[in-house]
């Protein structure tokens, strides 16, 4: 055993007074640093928007081709979609969590409840702006009712589900940053972790807005993908 | 005359400069002996065992800097023992914690003898024992009816404390707590939400020292320096462990009333893992607990939270500036 | 029956206890002092205060420009990236800007709510302007209607629904970012989530409770404002867009 082990202690370090200690904006340190530390919680984000994008898609979706034969149903859909819609949503993570406990579960839940009311509307929204005229051409060519629904009614909602969608996923981006109520990780963590760096609020708040627009550009460009027809009238 | 007497200065100030500007890097090399720290630790290498091999072990931890630090110490302590090792840090808060270790999920987590009597055992803040030794035994006690065992505590104690800066304990000329009776109406008390309603926080500040403080300002727990840096409050209430207590030269008031109760860390073991794990378990957490004393937990939490390091990091230079590991 | 069914039975107790704490005072888990019942009383006149001020000095801000904005029909662009940014932004970042750049207390807490609460204000606004029919603007200027005139006077009643629509989401949106204001200094009813080992669980789910409660009030005092707001002509109408009634009392936002 070297004599130095003998006398092994932890070495105080002095203490310049430098960009990282005063809280300031570091570019440096966050070029160094943001690899380790924002990667993996940017795609816990990104997975958990993704996933409550998706489940609350398919659901407001569902019910919005119920509802669109069935006009009853849309008010107490939108009734109770939009009391889960006004929660906030810190409230509604710790709702849940003597339910679901902590998780990506309570986590998923709670934000995709969000969804539902913005798609739901979209959706029954834009089947009923259909133009009269088009079901009545594709009933007189001999489809049948369920046929018109998804060969012209479905299609020409497209831009209006589409627009929900997007609001849904940017509003899903902002609030899944409280997800690390439900112990559900994401870049809320990370803020919530040192909220007083500069460096550290303005990276992960910036990625937030990143990963909103990214989101929304892919979507737009799948809106535009599927709609041909919407380019081609305006040409 | 003048001439020579200036350049000589002007070395000894450059050879002072270049001996303290040290770094805030981390890339220190461990093997140099500093006088500076006032740890008494002799370092001991951890020994592998290659029996241990075949146990596993999770080490878990609560979410705030310092628990980071040692769920990592301990986690790769036990790694250096020899143990397969799994770590969930960053369960939560205490409560989630206990969760997780009654429910397996985790074998082990660090807890602090205070925080356990108050939030697991409904101790009153009033009723928590002012020697540090007393109420490590009453909490072992305690969670060992649990099916929990609590090892032996480390030596520094994480407790509260009013901390001003240096100007304004010369303006106040004050250095108790005590001292503050007359002039706390002119003071503004800054501490985190919860203080306001604690017993060994603001309550016993009010209560048992009589002291009426111009206001009380919540703030987050990452504020509580900042706060006096920037002249927002007078006063803040911080954590005798804080990194940035040396960094902004912060003087703590003496509590001579003692209404802060000792908080010593203690990693509390599931009973049944530690028979398994055998006992190269407790030998090697009380071998790395020997170097944490409160010099030294501050700068561990400097390097985390002034120098903005990774925890994991900061646990490995521990134990390699501290001779546990090679 | 099984885990599920404990599960629930446990969570009704939880519940049961949040209520509890809501209703009555108990004292504190660690001691010293009462919490809950009529303890949360300041708090929530805390967060009505920084909730109503905070949205009225969005809508005088936000107001003019967007109608005024919305009635020339320019800055499209613009308005659509503030409308993106404004729902990505998590409001626990700008807290946490707040903290960082600005300061603590009411004053600065009120400033980053205000700032958290303009762009649904705005945006919705700006639309509910622009997407009047050019037709029935047209007419009004035929008719020999000044532009104020035409924006209070026409496109304003039709842009009720949506105007009203940006400000229930801001109302929403300032009460749930309020609940986190103990951090820079404004005592509200998240006090108790963010101080759990003084309130305990009970506490923690009896403000998330208070909280909920507060936002669906706050959106059903609102609605019914609109129903009232609303020119009668819009409610008895079906829209052309949308082709089913009651339109008014919905909340409508921008697409």
């Amino acid at each position: 055993m070297s004599w130095l082990t003998l006398f092994a202690q932890v070495q105080i370090h002095h203490r310049a007074s430098d960009c990282e200690s005063n809280n300031g904006f570091c570019p440096d340190w966050i070029i160094k640093n943001f690899g380790d530390r924002y990667v993996d919680p940017f795609f816990r984000h990104l997975e958990l928007v993704v996933i409550s994008v998706l489940v609350g898609f398919v659901i407001a979706f569902a019910l919005g081709i119920v509802a669109h034969r069935r006009r009853w149903l849309v008010g107490p859909v939108v009734g109770i979609t939009g009391v889960l819609y006004t929660i906030p949503s810190v409230a509604a993570f710790l709702l849940l969590v003597p339910i679901t406990g902590f998780g990506l579960l309570t986590a998923v839940i709670a934000l995709s409840s969000y969804t539902l009311l913005i798609i739901f509307r979209n959706v029954v929204a834009g089947l009923a702006a259909a133009p009269a005229e088009a079901r009545d051409a594709a009933l007189g060519m001999g489809l049948t009712d369920s046929q018109v629904l998804w060969r012209v009614e479905v299609p020409l909602a497209l831009p209006e589900i589409f627009a929900g969608v997007r609001i849904a996923t940017t509003t899903t981006v902002g609030l899944a940053a409280l997800a690390f109520f439900a112990n559900a990780g994401g870049l809320g963590g990370l803020i919530f972790g040192d909220l007083v760096f500069k460096s550290n609020v303005v990276v992960a708040g910036g990625l937030c807005i990143v990963m909103a627009f990214v989101l929304d550009g892919l979507l737009l460009f799948a809106q535009r993908l599927s709609t041909p027809w919407v380019r081609a009238a305006r040409a | 005359m003048r001439n020579i007497a200036a350049a000589l200065a002007a070395l000894i100030a450059a050879a002072g400069l270049a001996a303290c500007g040290s770094s805030s890097s981390s890339d220190t090399s461990s093997s140099k002996a500093t006088s500076s720290s006032s740890s008494g630790s002799t370092g001991q290498v951890i020994q592998s065992n290659p029996a241990n091999k075949k146990v596993t072990v999770t080490i878990g931890s609560k979410n705030f800097t310092e628990e980071f630090i040692l769920g990592n110490i301990y986690a790769q302590a036990l790694k250096a023992a020899g143990y397969n090792v799994k770590t969930q840090l960053n369960l939560g808060s205490e409560q989630i914690a206990l969760k997780a270790l009654k429910s397996g999920q985790i074998d082990a987590y660090p807890e602090y003898t205070g925080t356990a009597l108050t939030s697991f055992f409904k101790v009153k803040t009033t009723s928590i024992p002012t020697d540090p030794a007393k109420a490590y035994n009453q909490a072992k006690a305690d969670f060992a009816q649990q099916g929990l065992t609590a090892l032996p505590p480390t030596p520094f104690t994480d407790s509260n404390a009013v901390a001003v800066t240096q100007a304004t304990a010369k303006k106040l000329g004050v250095k108790n707590i005590s001292d503050l009776k007359s002039k706390a109406s002119t003071i503004t008390l800054a501490g985190t939400p919860e203080c306001r309603q604690r017993q060994d926080c603001l309550l016993g500040l009010q209560q048992v020292y009589g002291l009426k403080f111009k206001s009380f300002t919540p703030v987050d727990p990452s504020l509580r320096h900042e706060v006096l840096q920037k002249g927002q409050a007078d006063a803040s209430i911080v954590f005798t462990t804080d990194g940035q207590i040396k960094a902004n030269k912060e003087v703590l008031l003496n509590d001579d009333k003692n209404i802060f109760p000792p908080y010593n860390i203690t990693l509390v073991v599931n009973d049944k893992v530690l028979q398994k794990a055998g006992p190269d378990f407790a030998k090697t957490i009380a071998l790395v607990q020997k170097g944490m004393t409160t010099p030294v937990l501050q700068e561990l939490n400097s390097r985390v939270d002034l120098d903005k390091q990774k925890p994991a990091a900061v646990a490995t230079e521990y134990l390699k500036e501290s001779g546990y590991t090679k | 029956m099984g885990p599920g069914g404990t599960r629930m039975i446990v969570a009704a107790f939880d519940f049961g206890d949040a209520i509890d704490f809501i209703l009555n005072g108990r004292e504190s888990v660690t001691g010293g002092v009462r919490i809950g019942g009529s303890e949360l009383l300041p708090q929530l006149w805390r967060h009505l205060e920084l909730t109503g001020a905070a949205v009225g000095i969005a809508c005088a801000v936000a107001l003019p420009l967007a109608l005024w904005l919305g009635h020339l029909r320019k800055g499209q662009f613009a308005v659509a990236s503030i409308a993106n940014v404004g729902r990505a932004v998590p409001s626990l970042a700008l807290i946490g800007f707040a903290v960082a750049y600005i300061g603590l207390g009411f004053p600065n807490a009120l400033l980053a709510l205000t700032l958290l609460a303009i762009p649904p204000i705005f945006v919705n606004a700006y639309v509910g302007i622009a997407q009047v029919e050019p037709d029935i603007v047209d007419a009004a200027r035929g008719q020999g209607m000044t532009e104020p005139g035409i924006v209070r006077r026409v496109e304003l009643p039709l842009a009720v629904p949506l105007v009203f629509g940006g400000i229930r989401t801001s109302v929403v949106n300032v009460i749930a970012t309020a609940t986190i204001a103990p951090l820079i200094g404004v005592v509200t009813l998240g006090d108790a989530i963010v101080s759990p080992q003084v309130y305990g669980d009970a506490g923690q789910l009896g403000a998330a409770i208070c909280v909920a409660l507060l936002a669906i009030a706050a959106e059903v005092t609102l609605a019914l404002i609109q129903m009232l707001v609303t020119p009668k002509g819009l409610k008895l109408s079906s829209t052309r867009r949308r082709g089913f009634p009651f339109m008014s009392m919905r909340r409508v936002e921008v697409s």
